[in-house]
């Protein structure tokens, strides 16, 4: 059966190893609906999530041929259940009227969002959260007009005690 | 110290004092400063040839195998020869120049990302960025090359890099944390693997070129007399077991015996040790194996699994592996030898081995030409093959007794790689006779090296069967293609025993029975390079497994007993 996996990996922070990572979900023929690098909590190390979709079988070779590259470092997957996943939208509205305006900032505060610039042609918003949250948000914005639009994919962390 | 100087010291500490390459524009430093060194260098013709060369070199040795190449264009040539490495896990490190590193992103002449290139077909790359650090790069590249599953690794360094100062030649290496292959096998797995073992009946072991990475031919031929059981082997599995012993089942698969791929589909349990059952190994995965608990036993994890289901993973060095499970079967006195399952894989295998003579043919018939080969040499001299119909009727028909002696480019199925490779094994085993059986397709695309072998002086043997077509992708188009036979055919250019002649080289046409083993005779005994364009049967087809099929179902086999 195809689901979402999380899978998060330790890995040398490097130039090219995100091309080792992609070109290794190409070849094989992997998909990846998101994919995220930054710096971890050990130097000289970054953390990739990669969120993908696959049956079991396939899941089982993603971890297994990633653990084979030599900057890869560690591999895990992670309980979709047990796992916090966040991702940061920025979005960027026309705001025509008096009504846009307040209507965008309302909604902004009911997410918990950041209104981040305001001119007096558009705003720059900020919301992070899980993707449901953020697409129910989207949602209700794109009647109002989005202009621009830019997501991070999510990152994640289990909430397990060991890893 | 210059970087060269370190790289050439690294390679001569670590025993790599052979190496193939070909000079360009940004490793001139480099080759100036070979040009002191007690390297010993081997000037080939095409930079494709210098990866075959090394591979041949390693896989007949054992030991890595170094080429060399200059970037862009150069560094390129050595794609089709890394790509062959990697798909048969042989331990080779390519050192390539790249443009200084003020210029790398700017197209530089001869520039090119070979890092990004080669990383699909690599099992690791790196381009150096300081000098003070080749040391320990070159000792950890061959660290990763030849540990674990072997596989290529290259070594991008830019000109600038190589004729920098060291601060100091620090010898150490770099941190590969995330690099620890399993060389033990779990505990658990292998005693449930000796459990399945006692209660199975009938036993058929599949082995593949893992065992011969791993130097485990003694253990598994150790293994399979305790259990009695059959072996099987997989192409890169030739030469694990005497062929001609009564328990080796010779080659399965696409081009394998009847006997062999049928007695694996009757099966209970099997062995399948360092291969990745490939899809023409299997045939069609539906209807292998049906009965059969499969142990599968593999250095790297990833192949576990990947194409046919196991029921008893072992991840672990072969060897390593194999001395555990003799170990356990020895604690308990099995006897397997009554069981129904000897007798009839004994009576089943003696009948339908390959006819090979056919001495009464008019057109001489590549099984002929193989026999006669098979009766002028010895155990130790080493065969190379190219690829296609010349390669799959000595996988098929050839009996091999010794490990490393059967060299042939197998998951890539490269041509033009059984020459160059001969070239390599010769080079590293100068002592042990070499004999390249090629096609005549695949001998043109590296015939340039004849070159090197003349200007080297590595005489080797060089068979060339010429049937005037691209014999294997002819057969397909005889047997599905209605004989429509687009352009396979070669017609009649070159003469390949002018062309032999142009290079200072020895050369012979052969038409006939009985000439074969004359030549050959005639050619080991000059300890000069030879070739030899025998000249087959275009029509005679090999036996095969169609397209999509499970492996029971071989048409075309002719064998000794006409059974």
């Amino acid at each position: 059966m195809n689901k979402n996996h999380i899978i998060s990996t330790l890995v040398k922070h490097e130039s090219g190893v995100l091309q080792r990572v992609s070109g290794l979900f190409t070849r094989r023929g992997f998909n990846i609906e998101s994919i995220t690098v930054g710096e971890s909590e050990i130097d000289g190390l970054a953390r990739m999530t990669i969120i993908s979709h696959g049956d079991e079988k396939s899941l089982e070779q993603m971890l297994k041929q990633l653990n084979k590259l030599i900057d890869v470092i560690k591999v895990r997957d992670l309980n979709v259940e047990t796992t916090i996943k966040r991702e940061l939208c920025l979005i960027k509205m026309s705001t025509p009227t008096e009504k846009v305006r307040s209507e965008i900032i309302q909604y902004t505060q009911i997410f918990g969002g950041k209104i981040l610039d305001a001119t007096s042609e558009d705003f720059i918003i900020e919301i992070t959260g899980d993707s449901d949250k953020i697409n129910s948000f989207l949602d209700l914005m794109r009647p109002l007009n989005i202009k621009k639009l830019s997501r991070t994919g999510p990152t994640a962390m289990s909430k397990s005690t060991r890893c | 110290m210059k970087g060269g100087q370190a790289l050439i010291k690294s390679l001569i500490n670590l025993g790599a004092d052979t190496v193939f390459g070909y000079p360009g524009g940004q490793v001139i430093p480099l080759y100036d400063m070979i040009y002191d060194s007690d390297l010993n260098h081997i000037l080939v013709r095409h930079e494709q040839c210098a990866a075959h060369a090394a591979d041949g070199f390693a896989r007949a040795s054992g030991k890595v195998g170094v080429c060399i190449a200059t970037s862009g264009p150069g560094a390129t040539n050595l794609v089709t020869g890394l790509s062959t490495s990697y798909m048969d896990s042989t331990p080779v490190i390519a050192i390539t120049g790249q443009v200084p590193g003020h210029l790398i992103g700017n197209d530089a002449f001869q520039e090119s990302d070979i890092i990004g290139i080669t990383m699909p077909i690599t099992k690791h790359n790196i381009q150096i960025n300081n000098q003070n650090m080749i040391p320990a790069y070159i000792n950890s590249a061959f660290e990763i090359a030849s540990t674990g599953r072997p596989g290529p690794v290259l070594i991008d360094i830019p000109k600038n890099i190589q004729e920098a100062e060291l601060d100091e030649y620090n010898d150490g290496k770099i941190n590969l944390e995330g690099y620890k292959p399993t060389k033990k096998g779990h505990k658990m797995q292998i005693k449930r693997a000796y459990e399945t073992i006692l209660k199975s009946e009938k036993i058929v072991i599949l082995a593949g070129g893992g065992i011969i990475l791993a130097n485990a031919t003694n253990e598994l031929n150790k293994l399979a007399k305790l259990i009695s059981a059959p072996v099987a082997t997989t192409l890169m599995g030739k030469g694990i077991i005497d062929e001609s012993d009564e328990s080796s089942l010779g080659m399965i698969g696409m081009h394998g015996r009847r006997a062999s791929n049928n007695l694996v589909n009757e099966c209970d349990c099997l062995i399948a040790i360092g291969c990745r059952f490939s899809d023409r190994t299997t045939g069609k995965l539906d209807e292998f194996i049906p009965d059969a608990k499969v142990i599968h036993i593999d250095i790297d994890p990833a192949e576990i699994g990947k194409n046919v289901n196991v029921d008893i993973p072992i991840v672990g060095d072969a060897k390593i592996v194999l001395e555990s499970l003799i170990k356990l079967l020895e604690s308990k006195k099995i006897n397997k030898s009554n069981l129904p399952w000897v007798n009839y894989y004994k009576t089943k295998n003696k009948k339908g081995r390959p006819q090979i003579s056919f001495e009464d043919d008019e057109l001489l018939k590549p099984q002929q030409v193989l026999k006669e080969l098979s009766e002028v040499i010895n155990k130790d001299t080493i065969i190379t093959t190219d690829v296609g119909q010349n390669q799959m009727w000595m996988a098929y028909a050839f009996k091999s007794s010794k490990p490393r002696t059967f060299i042939s480019s197998g998951g890539a199925g490269t041509m033009g790689f059984g020459f160059p490779a001969a070239m390599g094994a010769k080079v590293a085993l100068p002592e042990s006779d070499v004999v390249s059986v090629c096609g005549d397709g695949g001998f043109l695309m590296s015939c340039q090296d004849l070159a090197t072998v003349k200007e080297e002086d590595i005489p080797f043997i060089t068979c060339i069967l010429n049937n005037n077509y691209l014999g294997m992708v002819a057969q397909w188009q005889r047997l599905f293609y209605n004989e429509r036979m687009s352009h396979t055919y070669l017609g009649t250019t070159p003469d390949f025993v002018k062309l032999g002649e142009a290079f200072g080289i020895n050369s012979e046409r052969i038409e006939k029975v009985g000439e074969t083993k004359e030549a050959l005779k005639k050619a080991l005994k000059t300890g000069e390079h030879t070739l030899l364009e025998i000249v087959i049967d275009p029509n005679e087809l090999l036996p095969m497994v169609p397209p999509g099929e499970g492996i029971n179902n071989i048409v075309g086999e002719k064998s000794e007993d006409g059974d």
